[in-house]
């Protein structure tokens, strides 16, 4: 007998940590299955579904008609500017709710339960994340509904609608990881809330937006010249009314790969930390 | 290999405070380990330990074979886990929340559906199937939390405090489901404040007190180490209480306590019931009630830590739940 079987387990004392068992297609597979999972708590709410749409209608019409006459002296001019920029506060603004139901399932115990099971480890984050886009590709159209409603015609067509979609939830995938990140490191679902609102209001609001950052006061104007949502809206706003796209859509998609650059790892390594 | 959970010195430290210090546990294959501690313990922190949600600082521990630390994967293929709360999406259906845990775990979509029902039957949800958990009961919560713990058929499940806030019917109704499990070969580690629930359930306890072991053993075992039986007495006529009081405490020359009407002391010899009955029927006590009894867990708990299970406010809950 020459062959010794040697044990299959490590002897104690500085072993290395074994090796991932999951492959990458399980990975995917796994955050799919979780992406269902949040598709299906969409569906089981209609009354956030509902909420969905409402919040929209009412900043579009807000918007439009009480600050329009005064903005633009032309409220019809003042809709074509602003819709761009309501859709993307619309979806800017739903981001947090990835970091809020994160929280929440932290709090009920359910990523305990996630984490008990054998599966990829980041699968929650990821199901997280792909389910909250198909919420927020749900805001742009009712978004885009309620401006075909009051007569939003833009020049862009169907295709610069679609780009200009696409290029929004492009960011707001970017977004929800500093959202997820927030999610993890914040300790309740309401401090996440509260939290996400100090720090979405200035960022939609100090944009473009709602006004050119060359009305601005000249303390504001280079922040708000300079704010990712600018470059995002203007590139928008390109894409559907016409105009310059080049140079803020180049600016949006540094930014996109800036944010996903620093918050997708932070995300990560603060749901291992807290989960 | 007949040990399902072997640990040793298990130490955990949260922002400086010690959860556990030192803790050796052994659950023997097929059986049922009561963990037994007030909140603050260390037995939730236990728990997640030996189910890979935390790491201890410092001790190890093998499930199945497999260490916790170096080989977590391994670990959660053995394991099912039903924590303090129903961690079950509320806005899914009870089908859909197990039907996700299986695709989870490889089923495939028809075998996924056939163990959700499978499962629903057997915790007698079949009819709430298809309505979401959120207009469940407590009860039905938990029984599809430990349903879902039970997807993949684990060999070892952790039920931690599984019935705390259950109505008494509840709570009766999850020890049944409990046994059923336990018929089965299913291993399990119970954690619990209920002493009652140990008693009811376990083949071996470990009483927690500070993330110390201070006590374990068979429930019997445990009972026999608070000492004396205990003798308790009801009076009929309340007036006759404090006569029957003089009665019992000259017999057994050990003061008695008193609760409400019932009058309870320490005995040592179960010789003194007779006599009692006698004195007592001499000075015309008629008795209500009249018993030799063990002591109950409570007792226990009481003679091994000096404070009721239920009163202890020195431990550090939060930090049991959700770890920073």
């Amino acid at each position: 007998m020459s062959t010794v079987t040697t044990p299959k387990r490590p002897v104690a004392g500085g072993a290395p940590v074994a090796p991932p068992n999951v492959s990458p297609l399980t990975t995917v597979q796994n955050g799919l299955q979780l992406t269902w999972r949040s598709i299906l708590k969409i569906k089981a709410n209609p009354e956030e579904v509902f909420g969905l749409m409402l919040q929209p209608v009412m900043f579009v019409t807000l918007f439009v008609f009480v600050f329009g006459q005064a903005m633009m002296g032309d409220w019809q001019a003042y809709r074509d500017f602003l819709m761009p920029g309501i859709i993307a506060q619309s979806v800017i603004f739903a981001t947090m709710g990835t970091g809020f139901s994160l929280s929440q399932d932290v709090e009920k115990g359910i990523f305990d339960r996630f984490r008990s099971l054998p599966i990829a480890r980041s699968a929650p984050l990821i199901g997280a994340v792909l389910g909250d886009l198909v919420r927020y590709a749900i805001t742009v159209v009712m978004v885009m509904l309620v401006g075909l409603a009051i007569g939003f015609r833009p020049e862009g067509g169907v295709t610069g609608v679609v780009a200009a979609s696409a290029l929004v939830l492009l960011f707001a995938f970017a977004l929800c990881w500093m959202s997820a990140f927030v999610g993890m490191i914040v300790r309740t679902p309401m401090a996440v809330q509260s939290f996400a609102m100090i720090l979405l209001f200035p960022l939609t609001f100090g944009s473009s937006t709602f006004v050119s950052p060359d009305d601005m006061p000249g303390w504001l104007a280079p922040i708000a010249a300079n704010n990712p949502v600018t470059h995002v809206v203007d590139a928008m706003r390109g894409l559907m009314l016409g105009g310059d796209v080049a140079g803020p859509l180049t600016w949006t998609l540094v930014w996109t790969v800036l944010i996903t650059a620093v918050f997708f790892p932070l995300a990560v390594w603060a749901y291992r930390r807290r989960t | 290999m007949t040990d399902a959970i072997r640990a040793e010195g298990l130490v955990k430290h949260f922002k400086g405070k010690t959860a556990l210090d030192g803790v050796d546990l052994t659950a023997e294959s097929g059986a049922v380990l009561g963990v037994l501690g007030p909140n603050g313990s260390g037995k939730t922190t236990t728990v997640r330990i030996l189910s890979t949600l935390l790491r201890p600082d410092a001790g190890h521990a093998t499930v199945g074979g497999f260490d916790v630390v170096r080989e977590p994967h391994e670990v959660r293929r053995q394991i099912g886990l039903t924590g303090q709360y129903a961690a079950v999406d509320a806005e899914l259906t009870g089908t859909q929340n197990l039907v996700l845990i299986a695709r989870l775990l490889g089923f495939g979509r028809a075998d996924a559906r056939a163990r959700a029902r499978e499962l629903l039957e057997r915790f007698g949800l079949a009819d709430a199937a298809d309505r979401p958990a959120k207009t469940y009961s407590g009860g039905m919560r938990r029984r599809l939390d430990l349903a879902a713990s039970l997807v993949g058929r684990p060999a070892l499940l952790y039920l931690d405090e599984p019935t705390t806030g259950l109505d008494p019917h509840s709570r009766i109704g999850l020890w049944e489901v409990v046994r059923g499990l336990v018929n089965d070969g299913v291993t399990v580690l119970l954690t619990t404040q209920y002493l009652e629930e140990a008693d009811q359930l376990a083949d071996d306890i470990m009483v927690l007190d500070h993330g110390r072991v201070i006590s374990r053993g068979t429930p019997e075992e445990l009972k026999n180490q608070a000492g004396d039986q205990v003798l308790q007495l009801r009076t009929v006529d309340p007036a006759q209480l404090p006569l029957a009081t003089r009665i019992v405490e000259a017999v057994t020359s050990t003061p008695a306590t008193t609760d409400g009407m019932l009058l309870s002391v320490p005995v040592t010899d179960s010789g003194v019931l007779p006599e009692t009955v006698r004195r007592l029927d001499e000075q015309g006590v008629s008795v209500a009630e009249l018993s030799l009894r063990k002591p109950s867990l409570d007792e226990v708990f009481l003679a091994l830590t000096g404070h009721t299970a239920e009163d202890e406010s020195t431990g550090t809950p939060a930090n049991e739940g959700t770890p920073a």
